[in-house]
């Protein structure tokens, strides 16, 4: 089955992954860090999109209260609490370029093609769409995880623990229909505190090392030199 | 009977949100305690009413044998915590090393803290179950950093960061278990909750549910600290406070090895009769196998005291996911039995490291010298603690410990060397560094501390009573959650 032959409704939102998926690349590759909060909340608008479009289709109406409430934080809210952290550590114009730029590209195309193998077991089951979606929002949670390993700035870093948790709101809202209500207000409250206590660490790592370059941090290792 | 339930799971809240605006970190302390005390209270009498009336089911709670055993024995090491961490934090306080809105921080997070333990344990649902392990990392991240020292900062970055992902892998697996049900159950709101999964798991689909579980496993598994997304565990428990330690070492791993084997018992209901059935036990097995023999093996080159007690509970989650893993009403009953006394004696070492941390004034195991002149009853109890987790006679972790090697021998003879092997490293990696420490003539200048040693021994008593004789109602009990495990009863 190709794509032409699924309903308007699940093409679009199939566009509208992929759009989502382009913005992880962005993410990844992005040297200037308020550039990389824009495209975090781009990210985060495509997914309330995505929302609202999964309520219509399926009449569940407690999905329009998940798209605002993921509109509200996601695209809104975080970014806007990342922009004011940015100005206060004075990393407006922080740029952080990735040493090998190339092989992370291709170490994130890979993680594409692997995403959609791994849901291939899925294949027996009648549903195109719902593979499709689920390896594009399985492959926006890995390159959110290798964006956590290559990037060096804490505040990059963040950004790639919260595309990551787009990716499963991602799978969670268009292979499921949306979690129960108490689930998803439960992760959108551990994602709120998990971006306040963020905030907490970036000044305290600044005192400890005056910088936000965490790959500087390396005194708890297991190592033999102590004397 | 849902009152005992909400009182257990709800009291730490209240009081979380209530130490929260106590300014006097001597009140906090004793409140700390108390509300401690009455969870426990709550825990113990909801323990009964099940014992007296089977598994209590409620809106979106589910307490049965296996969860309540835990509930009881989170309750009752938070309590003993508690206890030991009034005078403890008094002491860290006054010697300026954590500020005042840090102490009122740390009172008011050891009870979210103990409040998400104890949600994840009662809750039916896998969602809620995740959103609460999620929680306990972010209320107890900021303790790990509460002395601000450029380790302690580390330490609880990196804390955050590995466990987050972590954690973030488990939700995508409960998404795909919610995605599976959902082509079953016709209720889509039931398609979180364990126990209507639990019934149907026959028809869960069984790719999708292997596929879940991998992801589950590596999930929670951060959080059990398996080798090797173990990185976080011994830095967070070094660099944090000591009370934090005993209850991450004696709780935290403890609950999410029970939201693995929960999930895999979901797994195995779903690949019966495929190619291969037990295929999360497999897993379990490797993982479990790995973690013990490298956290043994690592236990030999620490120098800071709690990182090589950490490596320890390393060591011996590894070993009950391993018997998780192997299945079978013995192995079942030798791992539950492992979790119950692990956690007690493990807790009761941290808080005696924290003494002997404050009697030498330093975590290094090069300067902790001849406790046992110091402070008799610090310098024993640490040694009987470690003589205790060691797996010697007559503790109960020696009974639990045989169990499981007798379970191996019977079921998979070959990993009985691997086991035998791995115990043999991790005994002489603890004495090598414990035997110095607790004999031998102190250093000069070691000070006797005020001590509260009564926790520790209650702790330590319990687990030699159980290494002598395990009372029958504790074993028919344990006998239930085999049962309900395996669907085989041990005896």
């Amino acid at each position: 089955m190709t794509p032409e032959h699924l309903p308007f409704l699940q093409q679009l939102m199939l566009m509208l992954a992929a759009t989502a998926l382009f913005t992880s690349f962005v993410l990844l590759e992005q040297a200037r860090l308020t550039a990389a909060v824009h495209a975090f909340a781009w990210q985060g608008f495509l997914m309330a999109m995505i929302t609202i479009l999964v309520a219509a289709g399926t009449q569940h109406t407690h999905l329009f209260f998940s798209a605002a409430l993921t509109l509200g934080l996601k695209a809104l809210l975080i970014p806007a609490m990342l922009h004011r952290l940015i100005r206060r550590l004075g990393l407006d114009r922080h740029r952080e370029v990735l040493r090998h730029p190339v092989v992370v590209i291709m170490m994130a195309v890979a993680l594409v093609i692997f995403s959609y193998w791994l849901v291939l077991p899925i294949i027996r089951q009648e549903f195109n769409f719902t593979r499709n979606i689920v390896a594009l929002s399985l492959a926006v949670v890995l390159i959110g995880m290798l964006m956590m390993v290559v990037r060096q700035q804490a505040v990059a870093q963040v950004l790639g623990f919260m595309s990551m948790e787009n990716g499963l709101f991602l799978a969670a809202v268009s292979a499921t229909g949306g979690m129960p209500l108490v689930v998803e207000l439960g992760v959108a409250f551990d994602v709120l505190v998990a971006m306040i206590l963020f905030g907490v660490f970036f000044f305290q790592i600044r005192d400890s090392i005056d910088s936000l370059d965490v790959d500087r941090m390396s005194r708890l290792t297991e190592r033999d030199d102590e004397t | 009977m849902m009152h005992a339930l909400y009182f257990t799971v709800f009291t730490p809240l209240a009081g979380a949100l209530l130490l929260a605006g106590i300014r006097s970190p001597a009140l906090a302390g004793w409140l700390n305690v108390f509300i401690s005390a009455v969870t426990f209270a709550a825990a113990a009498m909801l323990a009964w009413n099940v014992a007296a009336s089977g598994a209590l089911a409620g809106l979106s709670f589910r307490v049965d044998d296996f969860n309540v055993y835990l509930l009881v024995l989170t309750a009752f090491v938070g309590l003993n915590t508690s206890i030991f961490s009034r005078p403890y934090m008094r002491h860290v306080y006054e010697s300026g090393r954590s500020s005042h809105a840090g102490t009122r921080l740390y009172n008011s997070m050891y009870q979210v803290f103990m409040f998400t333990m104890l949600l994840a344990l009662a809750t039916d649902n896998l969602g809620v179950l995740w959103v609460a392990i999620e929680g306990a990392t972010l209320s107890t991240v900021l303790l790990v950093s509460l002395y601000r020292t450029p380790e302690a900062i580390e330490a609880a970055w990196k804390y955050f960061i590995l466990c987050g992902v972590g954690i973030a892998l488990a939700l995508f697996g409960t998404v795909l278990v919610y995605f599976a049900a959902q082509h079953i159950l016709n209720d889509p709101g039931a398609g979180l909750r364990w126990s209507a999964l639990y019934g149907v798991a026959n028809q869960l689909h069984p790719a999708i549910m292997g596929l879940a579980f991998v992801f589950l496993l590596v999930g929670y598994g951060t959080k059990v600290g398996l080798v090797p997304m173990h990185q976080w565990l011994p830095d967070a428990h070094s660099e944090g406070p000591t009370p934090m330690s005993a209850v991450l070492s004696g709780l935290l791993l403890n609950v999410a090895l029970y939201a693995v084997v929960r999930l895999k018992m979901l797994v195995d209901g779903s690949l019966t009769g495929t190619e291969s059935p037990h295929l999360a036990g497999h897993m379990l097995m490797g993982f479990g196998l790995i973690s013990f023999l490298v956290a043994g093996l690592f236990l030999h080159r620490q120098r800071d005291i709690k990182r090589m007690f950490s490596y320890s509970s390393i060591e011996h989650m590894g070993l009950m996911t391993f018997a998780f893993g192997l299945g079978g009403p013995l192995a079942t009953f030798g791992a539950l039995l492992h979790m119950l006394v692990h956690s007690l004696t493990k807790s009761a070492i941290f808080i005696t490291v924290g003494h002997a941390a404050h009697i030498s004034r330093t975590q290094t195991i090069d300067h902790i010298r001849g406790l046992i002149r110091t402070q008799p009853e610090v310098g024993w109890c640490l040694l009987l603690g470690v003589i205790a987790v060691a797996g010697f006679p007559p503790f109960g972790i020696f009974a639990s410990e045989f169990l499981l090697l007798s379970a191996t021998i019977q079921a998979q003879p070959l990993f009985t060397v691997a086991l035998l092997v791995g115990l043999a490293v991790a005994f002489a990696g603890l004495f090598r560094h414990v035997q110095p420490m607790v004999y031998g003539a102190a250093v000069e200048g070691q000070q006797p501390v005020q001590a509260n040693m009564f926790p520790v021994a209650i702790q330590l008593g319990v687990v030699l009573w159980l290494g002598i004789s395990i009372p029958a109602f504790l074993a028919r009990w344990l006998d239930r959650v085999t049962g309900l495990i395996t669907g085989s009863h041990l005896l």
